[in-house]
């Protein structure tokens, strides 16, 4: 009776669609796509409005759409604090980042932190953090395409990773920025649309009254879904994952490139402005499609589909609107996994043409196509290195993977930036100590963890007892930096302060290319 | 005044209102959380048929993130892009 797990016609015919407009963007994209600037920054040229649905794209990710409705679903109100903590970390970016960081840089966060300080240690630093960051999220987004292919349209696991990487691979080898902007946007549109919808769709059975919906969860499944419960059971736990959600978002190497495709800081703050409006709209709509999933289609069904929930979103869908209206939520879910994937790899092939190639190794002096050529060679690795990653950790959680990316981003990346801007006497060798601290101490703790240790190895216990990281390894990377600029002052970092003072506020709209 | 004097004294409020507006973000959230962590039976409690005290804060939560950028914005749209352009055009 239930067509999850088989083909399903029209989620083909809308998987096809998306692809084929996307692909259509990007060849409209690629004759424009020649330089850098146009690969890494979309030429400046997005507005406030088009980047802040590119943010909401980049940020709506599968695990939101398809992980929080499913732990709505099954565990009732425990599923919000994701959904309020992802979006908390927009407020921090508006105010302490985005602006400083648009006036700052050129392509990549590691230009305003290395701005007044020696470009190749920074760099390398930056680079290692930010890769780290792209791989647990690549991880996460590839794992979950994996598992909605295989449910949605009955194919094969590996070949469904596979096809994931060869089509992000298309757009943003030759579309660069522009391309994968725009497929954000028709992706984030959709995502809006479509939640939308199915939310109305759902309130319609309740007269449009959202408390007669929580009610009705609360009739069938006790009062208990209506409050914190078992998934949330430490509260140190509870807390390292907070910190790590609300710092992480100004963190993500993927989320703060955005910045540069606009043209200048007042641009910058009106995206957070509408990137935050969406978010906040489409995180409360996530209220309304768990609870109502819950209602509608019921615990048990879900978990018969996937023991996880992660189906709740579809089987709602279906339950609403028939065929038809399942088909367009997975095209819809499909969309955005994809999406987000291309703008992770973006972000990771910027930090090793960008960071790494022309400002180490070529120390700032690599010509104009080499650099896009290299750039072009690093998407192609990382495309190659998603699809082997999505494979290998093929059966873990999404959401939870999630929440390591964002704890490894508040670790390593958020205090450099952060202090760069910030502090007067910050120094080349605190940015690279605390960044290095910061990704160590998260990569260490996460593998010291409970969740490898007890359930992946099957030790009886874990030397760290904490399943994210956050709350030891990103003070751990404050402290470190802050220590070590004390300890050691550099003279001149310290003097070159006032151009960041000035660059900051006032920027440089007519020459962007004199950073690096 | 000179230029400089201007960029550090814009500088300083724009880093005030920054620091105030996170500060501001991090205590209700942090106390959304810890409320969470530590005080489970106080979010259950039924404020109204069908709504809990932890849907209602939590809701809130989101909405008071769109109140403080909304402040930000207000100020930064009539405050501080005015004295940005000040100091431009006084080079």
């Amino acid at each position: 009776m239930n067509p999850v797990g088989e083909p399903n016609l029209l989620a083909i015919i809308g998987f096809f669609l998306f692809i084929a407009v996307s692909l259509g963007i990007t060849y409209a994209a690629a004759r424009r796509t020649r330089s850098t600037e146009q690969f890494y920054a979309a030429g400046r040229s997005i507005t406030g409005f088009q980047n802040g649905l590119a943010l909401a794209g980049d940020y709506m990710s599968a695990a939101s759409f398809l992980g929080i409705a499913g732990l709505v679903a099954l565990s009732g109100f425990d599923g919000l604090i994701y959904s309020i903590g992802f979006l908390v970390g927009w407020p921090v970016v508006m105010f302490l980042i985005a602006e400083p960081l648009r006036n700052l840089g050129k392509y990549t966060f590691a230009d305003v932190v290395a701005f007044r300080l020696r470009q190749g240690p920074v760099r390398v630093a930056a680079a290692i953090g930010s890769l780290a960051v792209v791989a647990f999220y690549l991880i996460a987004q590839m794992v979950g395409a994996g598992n909605l292919i295989r449910l949605l349209f009955g194919m094969n696991y590996e070949l469904a990773v596979t096809i994931v990487g060869v089509v992000m691979l298309a757009y943003v080898l030759f579309g660069g920025m522009i391309a994968t902007t725009w497929v954000q946007i028709v992706k984030a549109v959709l995502l809006l649309v479509g939640a939308m919808m199915l939310a109305l769709m759902a309130l319609a059975k309740f007269n449009f009254n959202p408390l007669a919906l929580f009610q009705a969860a609360s009739d069938k499944y006790g009062v208990a879904v209506l409050g914190p419960g078992r998934l949330v059971s430490d509260p140190l736990d509870a807390m390292s994952l907070g910190l790590a959600l609300m710092l992480g978002t100004a963190g993500l190497p993927h989320i703060l490139m955005r910045f540069y495709t606009v043209p200048d800081a007042k641009t910058a703050r009106t995206s957070v402005t509408y990137a935050t409006a969406f978010i906040g709209f489409f995180y409360l709509l996530t209220f309304i499609l768990g609870f109502g999933a819950m209602v509608l289609v019921g615990q048990d069904a879900i978990r018969s589909i996937d023991a996880g929930g992660n189906m709740a979103a579809p089987l709602l869908a279906e339950a609403l609107g028939g065929q038809a209206f399942l088909g367009f939520i997975c095209a819809v879910a499909f969309a955005t996994i994809l999406a987000v994937v291309a703008g992770l790899t973006l972000a990771g092939a910027a930090a090793l043409s960008h960071d790494l190639w022309a400002n180490v190794f070529r120390h700032g002096v690599a010509r104009e196509g080499e650099e896009l050529r290299v750039a072009r060679l690093s998407t192609v690795l990382l495309g190659i290195l998603a699809i082997v990653l999505g494979i290998a950790f093929k059966g873990q959680n999404v959401a939870y993977m999630v929440g390591l990316a964002f704890a490894i981003a508040a670790s390593a990346n958020f205090p450099a930036l952060l202090l760069s801007v910030f502090w007067r006497r910050f120094t080349t060798r605190a940015a690279q100590m605390s960044m290095l601290a910061g990704t160590l101490a998260s990569l260490g703790l996460i593998y010291l963890s409970p969740t490898i240790q007890v359930d992946m190895l099957k030790h009886a216990s874990a030397p760290f007892p904490l399943r994210n990281p956050g709350l030891v390894s990103i003070p751990l990377s404050f402290v470190v930096g802050y220590l070590v600029a004390i300890l050691w002052p550099e003279a001149e970092a310290h003097a070159r302060f006032v151009e960041v003072e000035h660059r900051v506020h006032i920027g440089v709209d007519h020459s962007p290319d004199r950073v690096s | 005044m000179s230029e400089l004097d201007d960029l550090r004294a814009l500088d300083a409020a724009r880093w005030r209102i920054a620091i105030a507006l996170t500060a501001a973000m991090m205590v209700l959230y942090f106390g959304f959380v810890l409320l969470i962590a530590f005080d489970k039976p106080l979010l259950t409690t039924i404020v109204m048929p069908g709504l809990s005290l932890g849907i209602l804060l939590g809701a809130l939560v989101i909405v008071a993130a769109w109140v403080l950028i909304w402040i930000y914005v207000r100020w930064a749209n009539r405050h501080y892009d005015a004295a940005v352009a000040a100091i431009r055009r006084s080079r």
